[in-house]
This record gives structure tokens, C-alpha cells and sequence, in this order.
């Protein structure tokens, strides 16, 4: 009996038939678990197991492989600074330690409240606009110290229910990589990276 | 006629489509405002009066405002670029507007007052060094479609290299125009492309798999988010060519997670695709069919050599498996599977389009074509950069980079990621391709460029790479798992104010035992930046272990007491 709501079970069936062989659709359906309570439970990864033929321990051998598998829950807003070479080089360190103190959370943590998650992650293809960081994986370029602690401070202040990139960058943000001036708006409404195919929403859908 | 929306039967009907938008285009005109980062200067002003003022001169039908992303000129924020000659002005200001709309916009002529350094003779966009150094190719559409509309990338061109194979050539044609177009991997590895097709038919299985690598980690590298973000049909279209030609008929795009734009767009466009009949069954109307997923990866660098990949796709722990087997051989699900890159893929239509031999003709003896570098690090133009191969670092780094900001000394260009090297200063000349940075202990790798100048610490940066690695090895063999973490901790120790000259004999030798034992291409390459910085900048080291000294003022721990009060409060 799968402990997933209807919905979620018809998602699982769908990207598991995109592949030739049920295992394949591991990380999709990790990802889908991660939608579904937040972060990666033993009863979810248990559920991706049964649903794909690994066994619960091969499942959660593949999730504990993988940065942006969770299997803690996150605060509300993850904000990852990227601190490799190239951010390295214009102040990605400092902007880390920005975040860091602005939101009392050292890097790998995430406060009592569970409201900040912070991390320092590798790059994120955003040499052009260094040193970079993401909110809940929306991307903000280009940001000063203390660009990066009035973005914490308004997302502690105003509890965003979404955020988006481009809102972000305007206010907080500074040179950019590239910008496709796309009319519709995405956002991501929780730790996750905002794919439509997993249930995470988007501004269009809600 | 097609109708918008509608299935697109044959490559005929296609040209029709696309001759028909460009008809319903004539006369339109567009003025793109820098949306980026001349923001902070007022574009968004700019822009609103640009809007007005097109309004006010009742032109709205045949001038369009657009907010488009940066020209890459930031030091003449904020600019401008009017069609249809892509009149180029910089510093532009709200009281500007009236008389750009009325002489420029209206009857063409150029405003000498707004041209770059007053000077008419760089009026146009391809006056400007950041762009006339460069040869957009594979770039050619980024930044000049919408990326969500499949119709702008059909006005444009793109599907048309596929309907030619689709329907007049035989697969075994196009892999063998592929060979002598001289295409290497654009990803790193710089095997090439045909000749690896080739292998991947003459090998026995069922199915044959396509997989596009675009989960590009190589810290300083993001030419396959652009594409993906900005072009995305151009590598879709590369993928139905390579498709045929092996006929494949299923490929998947392994995209990083960190990526959810690039996500987003290819998702999108191959739904559009889908809906136009190029994709899915009867391509074209010539009854070949190909599906293609996007597969989110999950943050791990590993997972771009295609062995890991693989594995990683099959739902496994993204680690890598020894080689041969080739993928080319026994690849996903056990069956022959090719897994090139994004920029590799978006090479496929250009060569189709000019023909193999033409396409050899550009680039050096070894390299052909064009490659796009991420130029980025402490340089006053960052941003991609696409050149002929061959071209120098000193035109990438100076003719088209502007030089260093605040005026400060070149020091190195690291190329090709934690995979590559350092490159001096004295080889700013060196015309670079695949062999020419291999011989200087570096690598083409994907094409990252991160400039450096006298304030950065080579042993410094040597660390940062050598802990990535550390950090991103699968932990399979023990050459990687352990020597990473090993000569990590001797780098540790040199910055640290700790080493001495036995800790360079012993880098040397570790890093060699890990490159020659290690099982697949991470550890493989992990000590390139280490060996090659002990190479061109072996004095650098010894400063740190002999004279207790970080000449670029960076180890704080080699610092006298003074100096790192001041690097704190600078900081």
C-alpha cells in the first residue's frame, strides 16, 4: 500500500514509464518524495523503493550520494552561496560569511526556528554574474555583502511564500550572467529546485 | 500555409513556416535596452522612456522596446541597440531618447555625441572589440530568440539542418560528414565526435541510446546553461541529427538540478517541439521517430564523466565503472549508448548546415570549428566568449575580456577546471586548441577561463581545485578517495605556514600516482592544477616553504602581524 496521496502516485507512475526500466526513475521519485514531506524520510525512501524494485538500502544509498537529496528537514528558505573559483576570486567568502551572520546559521546548518538553511555549494554556472548565490535554488548574481544580508533580512522579515529570481535580482542583485528577458514568471515555493514534473509549484500554477 | 501551433508535415512545409515569419516580421523593428546590469544606472528609466517615446511617435507598429539581457558593455551602461543595424549607444539618459527616436529610429542616422568615445566608427554593435573579436556560431541565436518560442528559433533556422538529413541522407552520410568536419568533444575529453558515432554503430545491441551531458560542474564553465537557457532547439536539433545517424530513439538530456531555468526551457521547447511534429513519431514526415527526457541530476560534479552518468541514470550511485567498455560499446542498460555535450551537440546543426569540409576549414590542424570560453574571474568582460579555435589567450583575455580591472598585472588564466591548469603569463600568445594546452599542462576542458592577477595566491587556488576534487570524488578507488584528501592536507600545510621543500617533492610524487591510477577521468586529472602550478610558478611554492612568505598576500598564516590587520579590515 502506498502511503502517497493519488495525485503523487499518478506523477510516480508517469516518470517511471518514461524510462525503460523502473529503476532508472530512482532519482525522479527521490525527488518526488522530497516534494511530498519536505525532505527525504525513511518512509519515503522506503516508498521509492517499493515503487522502483531497489531495495530500501540501495535507495538510500543513492540519496545520501547526492548534494541536493535531503534527508534533514530545511528551513524554509536554503540559501546556497557559492564559494568556488570564480566567485572565490570576487568575494564569494565574504558573502558567506554575510549570510552566515546574518542569519546565525553557520553554513551546513539550519536554525531552531526552521526558518534559514544555509550551505556553501560549488558552482553554479554563474561566473559571469560572481559571486553568486540561490534561494531556495533561485539564483541571485552579483550581490555585495551587504546585498546578501538585506536579502536574508527580507526574507526574514517578509516570509516570502515564493521566491523568484528575477524579483530577487532586482532588488539585491547586481551583474549578471545573462538575463532572457522571459516574460513569465517562475518561483520556487520551498527548499527544492522548482521542477513542474515533481509537484513543485510555480507562480503560473498557483 | 501552416497555421501557428500546428504539426509541421515535411522540411518543404518548414521553409514555408519560416518564410512566413519572417514576412510577418518585416518592418519590425526592435530598441533592446541592457536589462542587466545597467539596471543599477537606470535602464528601467531608459527603457520606460524609450516606450513613451515610441508611443508618442505613433510607431508602435513597427518598433518594438525590449529588455534584453547584457550586451556585456557594462562600462557604457546604460546601452542601447536600435535595428535593424544594431546601432549601439552608450551612456544613455532619459533626455537622450527624443532625439535617438527621432534621427536614429526614424531615419537612420547616427548620433556621433552618443557613440562609444564619440567616435562614429564604432556606431554598430560588430565596431564594439567585445564583439568584433568574436565569431558567433553556435551562439549565434542566444540571446537573439525568446527561448520559450519554438517559432523565433524555426525563424531563425534552426530545424533546418534536420529536415535536410531527415530526408536526404543515409545515417551512415552523416556520421561520415561528422568525421570530416573534424568535430572533437566539447565537453573535456576532445575525442571526436564522428569517429565515436562510428564505434557506437558497429556495436552490437537492441537499442541505441542518445544522452546530451549538460551537467556541467567544471567550476567556472557555464556555456551549456547558456544554450540550454538561451537556444535550447538548436541542441534538440543536434540531438535528432545524432539520433538518426545512430538511430537512436530515445535520448536523454542529463541536466544539473542547480540549473531549474535551463530545466525549464528545455522542457518547454520540447514540448513545442512535440506539438510541430519534431519530435516524437514521424519526424518531419520521415518516419523517424525519437523521444527525448530530461533527467535532473542532484549535485554531483561526478556524474559528468559518462560512465558515472550512466550509472547515474540507471538509479544508481553516480559512480564511475572502469572503461573499456566504452559507452559507445555498453553504455546504458548494457546497450551501445553516446553521451556528448550540449555544446558538442549545438555544433551538429552548423556543420550540417556549411557541410563537414567547410566546417574543417576554420580552427587549427588539430581543432576545428569554434569554441565557447566562460570567461570570468578578475576581468573587466565577463560573459561567453565564442572564437575560432586557435585564437590566442591574449585576444580572448585583452581584444575581447578588455583587459583587468583597476589596471592590475595579468598573472594566469586557469583553463579547463579542477581537470586543467594554470597558464603564465608568458604564454599569453599561445594559440590555444586541445593539443596546444595539453603540451603547456593544461587542458581545453569545457572551456573555462578564470583570469587571475598578482593578488591571487597560485598555491592557493592549487588547494581550492585539489579540495573539489576531494569533495567530489565518488570514493570508489583509493587513488582518488585518499589522494585528494592527501595532498589537500600538504596544500593545507603550505598555506598554512607548516611546509617545507620535502612537501613539494611529495605533492609531486602523489599527484603523479594519482593521475596514472585512478579509474576514471576525475582523479585522472584532479592533480593537473597542482603539477601545473608547480611547473610555471614553482618560486610561488618555495616563497611559502623556504622564505615563509605569500608574495600575492593571500596565506594569512605567512602574513607579518601588520599586514593581516589590514588584509582583515580591507577584507
Amino acid at each position: 500500500m502506498s502511503l502517497w496521496p493519488a495525485e503523487t502516485q499518478e506523477m510516480a507512475k508517469k516518470l517511471i514509464g518514461r524510462y525503460p526500466d523502473p529503476k532508472s526513475a530512482v532519482m525522479p521519485l527521490l525527488y518526488l518524495a522530497m516534494r511530498q514531506d519536505g525532505y527525504l524520510t525513511e518512509a519515503g525512501m522506503r516508498e521509492v523503493a517499493s515503487w522502483t524494485g531497489h531495495t530500501p538500502a540501495q535507495v538510500q544509498s543513492v540519496a545520501t550520494f547526492y548534494g541536493m537529496f535531503k534527508t534533514e528537514r530545511l528551513g524554509d528558505y536554503l540559501v546556497s552561496v557559492c564559494t568556488s573559483i570564480s566567485c572565490m576570486l570576487l568575494g564569494g567568502d565574504e558573502v558567506l560569511d554575510a549570510v552566515e551572520d546574518e542569519t546565525g546559521v553557520p553554513h551546513g546548518e539550519t536554525d531552531a526556528e526552521g526558518l534559514f538553511s544555509v550551505e556553501h555549494v560549488e558552482c553554479l554556472g554563474a561566473c559571469g554574474g560572481a559571486p553568486a548565490m540561490q534561494v531556495n535554488y533561485e539564483l541571485v548574481e552579483g550581490s555585495t555583502p551587504d546585498q546578501a544580508r538585506s536579502l536574508c533580512r527580507w526574507l526574514r522579515e517578509e516570509r516570502p511564500e515564493a521566491v523568484n529570481t528575477d524579483a530577487m535580482q532586482e532588488q539585491f542583485g547586481g551583474r549578471r550572467s545573462f538575463d532572457w528577458a522571459i516574460t513569465e514568471d517562475n518561483s520556487a515555493v520551498g527548499p527544492y529546485p522548482a521542477f513542474g514534473p515533481y509537484g513543485t509549484l510555480r507562480r503560473g500554477d498557483t | 500555409m501552416t497555421e501557428n501551433g500546428s504539426r509541421i508535415a515535411s522540411p518543404a512545409d518548414l521553409s514555408a513556416r519560416r518564410e512566413q515569419l519572417i514576412a510577418e516580421d518585416v518592418g519590425i523593428r526592435r530598441i533592446l535596452v541592457c536589462s542587466t546590469g545597467c539596471l543599477a544606472i537606470g535602464a528601467r528609466e531608459v527603457e520606460a522612456a524609450f516606450r513613451e517615446g515610441v508611443a508618442a511617435a505613433d510607431l508602435q507598429g513597427e518598433v518594438q522596446v525590449v529588455a534584453t539581457g547584457c550586451h556585456g558593455l557594462c562600462a557604457m551602461a546604460p546601452v542601447v541597440v536600435i535595428e535593424p543595424n544594431d546601432v549601439v549607444y552608450g551612456r544613455n539618459r532619459i533626455k537622450y531618447v527624443p532625439d535617438v527616436i527621432e534621427q536614429t529610429v526614424k531615419s537612420g542616422e547616427i548620433i556621433r555625441r552618443f557613440c562609444f568615445g564619440r567616435d562614429p566608427e564604432m556606431a554598430h554593435l560588430g565596431d564594439i572589440p567585445f564583439y568584433a573579436h568574436q565569431t558567433k556560431a553556435v551562439l549565434r541565436n542566444v540571446g537573439r530568440v525568446d527561448p520559450q518560442q519554438i517559432d523565433d528559433a524555426i525563424q531563425r533556422g534552426v530545424y533546418e539542418a534536420a529536415g535536410q538529413v531527415l530526408t536526404s541522407m543515409e545515417p551512415d552520410e552523416v556520421v561520415e560528414e561528422i568525421i570530416a568536419s573534424g568535430l572533437r568533444g566539447r565537453g573535456g575529453g576532445g575525442f571526436p565526435a564522428g569517429l565515436k558515432w562510428k564505434i557506437c554503430k558497429e556495436s552490437p545491441g537492441s537499442t541505441t541510446y542518445l544522452i546530451c551531458n549538460a551537467d556541467e560542474g567544471d567550476p567556472g564553465a557555464f556555456m551549456d546553461r547558456a544554450l540550454l537557457e538561451g537556444d535550447p532547439h538548436s541542441v534538440l536539433e543536434g540531438m535528432i541529427i545524432a539520433a538518426y545517424a545512430l538511430e537512436a530513439a530515445k535520448g536523454f538530456i542529463y541536466v544539473r538540478a542547480e540549473y531549474p531555468i535551463a530545466v525549464e526551457h528545455i522542457r518547454i521547447a520540447i514540448e513545442q517541439a512535440h506539438e510541430r511534429g519534431l519530435l516524437g513519431p514521424d519526424i518531419l514526415g520521415s518516419n523517424f521517430s525519437l523521444d527525448i527526457e530530461v533527467r535532473e541530476g542532484a549535485g554531483a560534479f561526478v556524474c559528468g564523466e559518462e560512465t558515472a552518468m550512466i550509472a547515474s541514470l540507471e538509479g544508481e550511485r553516480g559512480m564511475a565503472r572502469p572503461k573499456p567498455p566504452y559507452p559507445a560499446l555498453r553504455g546504458y542498460l548494457g546497450q551501445p549508448t553516446i553521451i556528448n555535450n550540449v555544446e558538442t551537440f549545438a555544433n551538429v546543426p552548423v556543420i550540417i548546415g556549411q557541410g563537414g569540409v567547410k566546417f574543417a576549414e576554420s580552427g587549427t590542424e588539430g581543432s576545428k570549428g569554434t569554441k565557447i570560453f566562460a570567461l570570468a574571474g578578475q576581468v573587466n568582460n565577463t560573459g561567453l566568449v565564442e572564437v575560432p579555435m586557435g585564437a590566442t589567450i591574449r585576444e580572448i583575455v585583452f581584444d575581447v575580456g578588455g583587459g583587468l580591472p583597476k589596471k592590475r598585472e595579468f598573472k594566469a588564466v586557469q583553463m579547463g577546471g579542477p581537470s586543467g591548469g594554470c597558464v603564465p603569463a608568458s604564454y599569453l600568445d599561445l594559440p590555444i586548441d586541445y593539443d596546444s594546452l595539453r603540451e603547456v599542462g593544461a587542458i581545453m576542458g569545457s572551456g573555462g577561463m578564470i583570469v587571475m592577477d598578482e593578488t591571487t595566491c597560485i598555491v592557493d587556488i592549487a588547494r581550492y581545485f585539489i579540495s573539489f576534487c576531494a569533495e567530489e570524488s565518488c570514493g570508489l578507488c583509493a587513488p582518488c578517495r585518499f589522494g585528494t584528501v592527501r595532498l589537500k592536507e600538504i596544500l593545507d600545510r603550505i598555506c598554512g605556514g607548516r611546509g617545507t621543500i620535502d612537501d613539494l617533492n611529495d605533492l609531486e610524487r602523489l599527484a603523479e600516482v594519482v593521475q596514472k591510477t585512478s579509474l576514471c577521468g576525475l582523479g585522472q586529472t584532479a592533480p593537473n592544477p597542482v603539477l601545473s602550478t608547480l611547473r610555471h610558478f614553482r618560486d610561488e611554492y618555495l616563497a611559502h616553504v623556504a622564505d615563509r612568505t605569500c608574495p600575492a598576500g593571500v596565506c594569512t598564516a605567512l602574513l607579518p602581524e601588520k599586514e593581516v590587520a589590514t588584509a582583515a579590515k580591507e577584507g
